[in-house]
């Protein structure tokens, strides 16, 4: 039987109390936890620091199978627990596609085999990722997996009469559709957000409307089958306004934020660098303001980090030939510090929740995102939120390195990351 | 002036009317009998093109000949950039070769300032057109052109365009020309109105230092300088307007619309001109029509530019004053 005392921690940020992990479990939390009960136990002195919920993220991209120079499942989940995550799901969008029952299967299995981070795919809605033809989602809810997410991301599902029918079908076993929301004839050779820094710089245009027009069609398409429908990377002050909409309708919609629209606008463009180049755009400092309300006052259920891995070659070369993404695990929770925690947006009980509680809820990862106390799995994340530093991509744990924030300083420092009672994370470093 | 010339932005007043007197100088050594300075003997000059430009890299060509510099002319025509390697392989095998300045044609937009700032190379990077971005030796040949008609050639030196009104039209939205015109033109002093059909204006456009107009009529009896867009067939498809004949009718320069135009006012075209659509033959042919003198006053400002930024000390012209000296 092992035994792990967490001393003092600030539970959600709260008052200081003792959490006794025994063996895969939470056995006890209170203040001054008795002699007997922790005996034997390995003691860690967390004082002043934050204890969280294992963070959960609804949109990872591991590129294994198939790229598996950017990241692997063993790369990226060492990066998400890292930045103290217990679970991730990864994205459909491979090679070869997860459209199957095999390939999800697969991914679910290298997950647990490395047992950094419980790796839960997302299936693709259509095969091969076309828009044509449904695949078969049935299948991939039936597998080892236990597919409950599917997304198209990285494309839209654009075709109103398939995200129709994938809508209504996986009601038949309680699934979500998440929707990376982009016109594609609106957004034909789009490089960055369409404004006023593209109009100077000659770069095509990725226009707000591209996204919100999607948006507007899906909860209404939610709406009208009795489905629940999940927006990816939301991205601009439109989009807010429409799922606010939807959901004084009482329409089943839930949406997420990345961090790095949180934080990062369009002027970044100006340098040219491709480290900036992400899909959905970086847009203006009107849209991160609107975003950081939204996911203050709940608008925006999660922060999802679409940690999108890239070698260096993808992107040291110029603008338009660089590949579109960034990487997020290791500084999603620093980020959301910065621009929610640190500016008195959210506390760090509401982090858990935008963090843990409902991506967890959302994509029906069991075992993930839940409260703090006795008899709960011991899924657990210790915060140094005093911590101050500069990003340095150099340690990060991810194969690529194409981070937006090398050199910032930003806040908080991840020092434990506990899976199931397992220690992955000791110091701020991989156990 | 800063090492390298990326946009018209980056360029002051001064820098702009110092670039154009320089010009002047270097426009009449194309009047001597040899056509040649030492200037940049010894140095060595790469044309690196990854956009066929044929007009463009003679001109430049040119310039540099007439400044005595070796020449490296890299057509990248066929290697695809989409891998995205070939522009930082290609810079450094330059850098490797002791070149002492590039210049630059390439498709994508921002290119020539990934090159002149993501440490690749050392070397003066020299625009020569970006995507839709920025074209600035184009600004200055036209402003140059505009100077010598509407000042006179020296009447003109040390004067900006302060106070002429300069129109530009026809597809803003893909055009890098007019980009680097607005910018050089309102660092001049001239007040610069964008006409084009509102498709074919950017998203944003209403913080350039501009006006915009969808009337050309409207506009033409206050322009000193008329600018004329090319217009590209692809864009027909695309639905920016409907017809060849109705874009024809609202924003092409005809006889008719010329007359509109006061006395002294120039029609302009950066080339190649496609009769017919944005330009009839009648205006292209007609006295007021400049794009013959733009094609020669870019070598002269290419010229400038190339010594600007790589010369330096010496007087770039030595000997015309000794030929001054010798008039006395
Ligand atoms: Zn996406």
């Amino acid at each position: 039987m092992s035994k792990i005392l967490i001393r003092g921690a600030k539970v959600l940020g709260g008052e200081p109390q003792d959490v006794l992990i025994t063996d895969e479990t939470i056995t006890a939390v209170g203040t001054d936890l008795t002699v007997s009960s922790a005996e034997g136990a390995q003691v860690i002195e967390a004082d002043g620091k934050i204890l969280l919920p294992g963070l959960v993220d609804l949109h990872t991209h591991l590129r294994e199978p198939g790229r598996e120079d950017s990241e692997t499942v063993l790369t990226g989940t060492r990066a998400a627990a890292s930045g103290g995550y217990t679970a991730v799901f990864a994205m459909a969008n491979t090679f070869p596609v997860a459209d199957t029952a095999g390939v999800v299967e697969q991914v679910y299995r290298l997950g647990q085999e490395h047992g950094y981070c419980d790796v839960q795919p997302i299936g693709a809605v259509t095969v091969g990722l076309e828009g044509k033809k449904l695949a078969e989602l049935g299948a991939m809810h039936e597998s080892a997996a236990g597919v409950t997410v599917f997304s198209d991301d990285g494309k839209c599902v654009d075709d109103a009469v398939i995200m129709r029918r994938a809508l209504e079908y996986v009601k038949a076993f309680g699934g979500v559709v998440a929707q990376h929301a982009q016109e594609p004839r609106l957004t034909e050779g789009a490089q960055m957000n369409e404004g006023v820094v593209s109009a100077e710089l000659g770069l095509g245009g990725w226009p707000a409307v591209a996204e919100e027009s999607i948006i507007a069609r899906d909860v209404l398409l939610a709406e009208h089958v009795g489905s629940r429908v999940h927006i990816c990377h939301l991205s601009t002050a439109g989009s807010v306004e429409i799922v606010r909409w939807a959901k004084s309708r009482g329409i089943d919609v839930t949406a997420e934020v990345t961090p790095h629209h949180l934080l990062l606008t369009d002027e970044l463009v100006r340098t040219y660098n491709p480290v900036y180049k992400v899909n959905p755009p970086l847009r203006t400092e009107r849209d991160v303001m609107a975003l950081r309300e939204a996911l203050a006052d709940g608008t925006i259920d999660i922060v999802a980090t679409d940690h999108a891995p890239h070698p260096h070659e993808d992107k040291d070369c110029e603008w338009a030939a660089a590949a579109m993404g960034m990487v997020g695990l290791e500084t999603a929770l620093s980020v959301v510090q910065r621009t929610m925690v640190d500016t008195g947006l959210l506390t760090w009980a509401d982090v858990a929740d935008r963090m843990s509680f409902a991506p967890a809820r959302i994509g029906q990862a069991t075992g993930h995102g839940r409260p703090i106390s006795a008899g709960e799995p011991a899924n657990l994340t210790l915060v140094d939120s005093a911590y101050r530093g500069e990003v340095d991509p150099a340690g990060f744990a991810s194969r690529s390195r194409n981070t937006p924030y090398e050199g910032r300083e930003l806040p908080g420092r991840i020092t434990h990351t506990f899976l199931r009672g397992r220690a992955t994370v000791v110091d701020g470093k991989l156990a | 002036m800063k090492r390298h010339l990326i946009s018209a932005a980056d360029l002051t007043r001064d820098d702009a009317v110092l670039i154009l007197d320089t010009a002047e100088e270097m426009a009449r050594v194309a009047d001597r009998p040899i056509k040649k300075l030492p200037t940049l003997r010894g140095r060595t000059v790469c044309n690196l093109f990854f956009e066929d430009s044929t007009r463009t890299r003679i001109s430049f060509e040119a310039a540099e000949k007439r400044l005595s510099a070796d020449v490296i002319n890299f057509a990248a025509k066929g290697s695809s950039v989409s891998k995205g390697e070939s522009l930082k392989d290609t810079a450094q095998t330059l850098e490797a070769m002791g070149v002492d300045a590039v210049v630059i044609r390439h498709s994508a937009s921002g290119a020539p300032y990934r090159l002149a700032t993501s440490g690749w190379i050392d070397a003066p990077v020299i625009n020569a057109g970006d995507g839709t971005h920025q074209h600035p030796t184009q600004a200055l040949l036209d402003a140059f052109t505009m100077r010598r008609r509407l000042i006179g050639p020296d009447a003109g030196l040390g004067q900006d365009l302060g106070g002429r009104r300069i129109t530009i039209v026809g597809d803003v939205l893909h055009s890098r020309v007019a980009r680097s015109n607005v910018d050089l033109l309102h660092t001049l002093g001239a007040e610069v109105t964008l006409v084009a059909p509102p498709t074919l204006v950017p998203v944003g456009v209403e913080t350039w230092p501009c006006e915009v107009s969808y009337d050309l009529d409207s506009v033409l009896p206050k322009s000193d300088a008329v600018m004329m867009l090319r217009v590209q067939r692809e864009r027909m498809n695309a639905a920016f307007f409907p017809t060849e004949r109705e874009y024809s009718r609202r924003y092409g320069l005809d006889g008719d619309r010329m007359a509109r135009m006061p006395e002294h006012a120039l029609v302009m075209h950066p080339g190649p001109m496609v009769r017919g659509m944005e330009i009839t033959a009648e205006v292209a042919d007609s006295g007021r029509c400049t794009a013959v003198e733009q094609v020669a006053n870019g070598v002269s400002i290419r010229m400038a530019v190339l010594y600007l930024l790589l010369g330096g000390n010496e007087p770039a012209v030595s000997s015309p004053r000794t030929d001054r000296t010798e008039e006395k």
